[in-house]
């Protein structure tokens, strides 16, 4: 294992996660709910749901936050290296997986771990493992 | 009151996601890659994020309401199952993939890129594969 110590952000990725923690921490104290996005998109999609209304809040603010940024702050580009065909398979396995396994990296990962859950502990450990392990196959056993 | 903090909830999680760079497919699959190039910053979003949350969480378990007053609607489960164990693994291949998980795809559709797109449509029609089996079961 070598460290990219160019890519390596410690100070802004520490402070992000300050404001994700305070993000979660509000939802939480406020509105009585876990910020987990797999959670709250897919609970969408329930036809019995009188609760769509802080939802469609929340998601908008999510979707909205890169305006906001751009009107304090230079855009931080994003790249997507990924092929069409693999985004879409990647995208049907987050949205399936994430909903059996009622959680993501948010849900189990931030606010579960913050809850002490055990369950959500090892969630976060089983989709790590499985991310690390997928990553070592695509970029150093079949890219060779 | 609720979907005014939701909204401010939303823009805030939405703008950390930016700013520790997890946005970024690129970044998240550098964190992803062990063995090559490794760039251990999503620790450090998890260590903030989780600093955070501690203290939150810790103080809502001792509460029986949120601060408006209305209750608390926490998870229950308790249990490591086989639906948690083979949902998380079938997620973390998909995040392997591509290096979104669900909030950065939805922020990256914010900024209008069109792979960002596809991959939010396909994740709601993996959600809605899903809601399909839970009405048969």
């Amino acid at each position: 294992m070598a460290i990219d110590w160019n890519a390596f952000t410690p100070v802004a990725s520490l402070l992000g996660g300050v404001l994700i923690g305070l993000a979660a921490s509000l939802l939480l104290l406020v509105v009585g709910r876990i910020a987990g996005i797999s959670g709250i998109l897919g609970g969408l999609l329930r036809v019995r749901s009188g609760d769509a209304a802080w939802r469609i809040t929340f998601l908008f603010g999510l979707i909205t936050a890169p305006w906001l940024f751009a009107l304090v702050a230079n855009a931080r580009p994003i790249r997507i290296d990924a092929s069409l065909p693999a985004i879409l398979v990647a995208g049907f396995l987050v949205g399936i997986g994430t909903r059996y396994g009622a959680g993501c990296t948010s849900g189990h990962g931030v606010c579960g771990i913050s809850r002490l859950s055990l369950r959500s502990t090892a969630a976060t450990f089983a989709f790590m493992g499985a991310g690390f392990v997928t990553v070592f196959v695509l970029r150093h056993v079949l890219a060779h | 009151m609720n979907i005014i903090a939701s909204l401010f909830a939303g823009l805030l999680f939405g703008i950390g996601l930016i700013v520790s760079g997890m946005a970024n497919p690129a970044k998240v699959l550098g964190f992803l890659d062990l063995a090559g190039a490794w760039d251990p910053s999503l620790m450090l979003v998890m260590a903030g994020a989780v600093g955070v949350g501690l203290f939150a969480f810790g103080w809502a378990g001792r509460r029986k309401t949120t601060l408006l007053g209305d209750p608390m609607n926490l998870p229950t489960a308790r249990g490591i199952d086989r639906r948690l164990v083979v949902g998380s693994l079938v997620f973390g291949i998909g995040w392997g993939i591509a290096g979104f998980c669900p909030g950065p795809a939805l922020v990256a559709l914010g900024l209008g890129e069109s792979k960002a797109v596809l991959f939010v449509a396909a994740m709601l029609a993996g959600m809605a594969v899903f809601e399909l089996f839970e009405r048969r079961r």
